[in-house]
């Protein structure tokens, strides 16, 4: 009994521990005050100013823009890669495979400079384009790495039934292979979305000309000081991101449901 | 099946958006010259002799050192949590997962930034020490505050994979140790422990990565002061403008990560799972 408790202090000081930035974000959010640590009374007022403030929703448009941008790209051309490389002789996979990795474990900072280094070399303005290639380069190996199991787990036989029965390569792609993976393919999908959203390494290496978004924007305030109008703005986005979770978990429950029938 | 073409336009992308640059990186790193102009390059060793002084040799120390110890932190904290949460029954231990993801969707700047309002001389934990009748504490702008940013950034890091080997041990493994009438501290330490190495491997790869590389959990809770390694990257690149020196770091940078990666992987037999298990 002694023993049970312990552990149940354990997790809720864990979870104390994560929660409570976030619970003071949410909290000040509502604070009549700008200052930080001073409760001066609840207000709405910087829900009402965030509509307002001009830079922050440009921020957010940008965020918006290019994570749904490098989520469809990086999710294209990350299935495609994907399905190719699990056909592959096994030399060429391997290295494939390996240099798949280097953007994953490579620390974020040594990425963000690389590229930077790259686009002065081919001479590119540094803006909205250079930031949106350098999020696919790092979303394209989290797609790559959610499809590749679903590929493995598929019967490798049903695309060649579909060819051998006159489905010509691209036809069973659509109507067989892709089908058969697409879990993978929206998991891989929802990780590029999130990782872009909350990316801030790449994109202040990459960025420039007034192209901004939210993470550099609150790098910038982090200056000069907090404008509590973006606390106001990540609590609707943590309300938002709750609402879709909530979504998903629901969606997969009634597949596994639904699985469980079919067995 | 013939359809390995579809992976050709990646392998295009691979070349140009990966390979190329890192190439740069060290083609950088062994030149000098004007950052701007390319035809002015010629080799050179001076970036790795101006980096092996003792100045710029004090800040990877504290780099490493700072992100070696949150990386114990981490697996100290962590391991009994995963062990406990891999112990509840399926429904619940999802929801508490999910509760070790679900912090990471706020942005972590933001949420790095937050514990200046708990910490600060006029925070919320110095206005309750104060209130007791205690003098306030110094708890940010020192190197605790950096190492406490850390380890709330990468907990969920070690935690995550920890788990996910908790939850495959094949369960008749550990009553057939019962059986054999070891007790519990036994089983863990014969039977758990050592099937959860690989996920402390992971673990240890993806906490130290971030840890030792971050220069904005040192910005923000270290002040200006307290300097590591991506803090001078950043400065090369962003503000000074010596690309070369700031090449040669991050080639430094790379070289302590390789050393990891070679460290934990001979633990990790399951090699093509491992960075795929977090997910």
């Amino acid at each position: 009994m002694v023993n049970k408790g312990i552990k149940r202090l354990y997790t809720f000081l864990i979870f104390l521990f994560l929660y409570a930035p976030i619970i003071v974000l949410i909290v000040f959010s509502f604070n009549n005050s700008k200052s930080r640590g001073v409760w001066a009374g609840f207000t709405l007022k910087w829900y009402i100013e965030l509509f307002q403030d001009a830079n922050i929703l440009k921020a957010l448009y940008y965020t918006i823009l290019i994570a749904v941008l490098s989520a469809i790209i990086s999710t294209i051309i990350g299935t495609f890669a994907a399905i190719g490389i699990s056909n592959m002789p096994g030399i060429s996979k391997k290295i494939v495979l390996n240099l798949n990795y280097l953007p994953v474990l490579n620390p974020d900072i040594v990425t963000a400079v690389s590229l930077m280094v790259l686009f002065r070399f081919l001479r590119l303005d540094f803006g909205f384009t250079t930031m949106l290639l350098s999020h696919i380069t790092f979303c394209i190996p989290y797609v790559i790495l959610s499809v590749l199991p679903k590929l493995k787990q598929m019967n490798k036989h049903l695309a060649e039934a579909a060819m051998d029965l006159g489905a010509t390569p691209f036809y069973a792609l659509r109507k067989v292979v892709i089908p058969e993976i697409m879990p993978g393919i929206i998991t891989g999908a929802l990780i590029a979305f999130t990782l872009s959203v909350d990316d801030f390494v790449i994109s202040f290496f990459n960025t420039g000309k007034g192209v901004s978004n939210l993470s550099i924007e609150i790098f910038s305030m982090t200056r000069r000081g907090i404008n509590p109008v973006i606390n106001a703005l990540s609590t609707l986005m943590f309300v938002g991101l709750m609402i879709m979770l909530l979504i998903i978990n629901k969606r997969t429950e009634k597949n596994e449901l639904e699985k469980g029938e079919i067995r | 099946m013939k359809m390995k073409k579809t992976a050709y336009p990646y392998v295009l992308w691979l070349g140009i958006f990966i390979v190329i640059p890192l190439l740069l990186i060290l083609y950088f790193a062994f030149t000098r010259g004007d950052s701007q102009n390319f035809s002015t390059f010629t080799f050179s060793l001076d970036n790795f002799k101006r980096f092996f002084t003792p100045i710029y040799l004090k800040v990877l120390g504290r780099s490493v050192n700072l992100a070696f110890i949150s990386t114990i932190l981490c697996l100290i904290i962590g391991y009994p949590a995963a062990y406990i949460i891999s112990k509840e029954k399926v429904s619940k231990r999802n929801i508490m997962i999910l509760m070790f993801v679900i912090p990471m969707w706020m942005n972590f700047l933001l949420r790095t930034y937050a514990w200046l309002t708990l910490l600060g001389r006029n925070g919320l934990i110095n206005s309750i020490i104060t209130k007791i009748g205690l003098q306030p504490l110094d708890l940010i702008y020192n190197d605790k505050a950096v190492l406490l940013g850390m380890v709330y950034n990468f907990l969920p890091f070690m935690v995550l994979p920890i788990y996910s080997v908790l939850v495959k041990i094949d369960k008749s493994l550990i009553e057939a140790a019962e059986d054999l009438g070891a007790n519990r501290i036994t089983v863990f330490s014969k039977v758990i422990f050592p099937l959860s190495i690989p996920g402390i491997m992971t673990g240890i790869t993806m906490v130290f990565i971030p840890a030792v590389s971050t220069f904005i959990i040192s910005s923000l809770l270290g002040g200006n002061k307290y300097n590591l390694i991506g803090n001078l990257i950043e400065q090369q690149f962003r503000w000074t403008g010596d690309w070369h020196f700031g090449s040669s770091m991050s080639i430094i940078l790379m070289i302590f990560i390789l050393i990891t990666m070679a460290f934990t992987s001979k633990f990790d037999k399951d090699k093509e799972g491992g960075g795929g298990g977090l997910w």
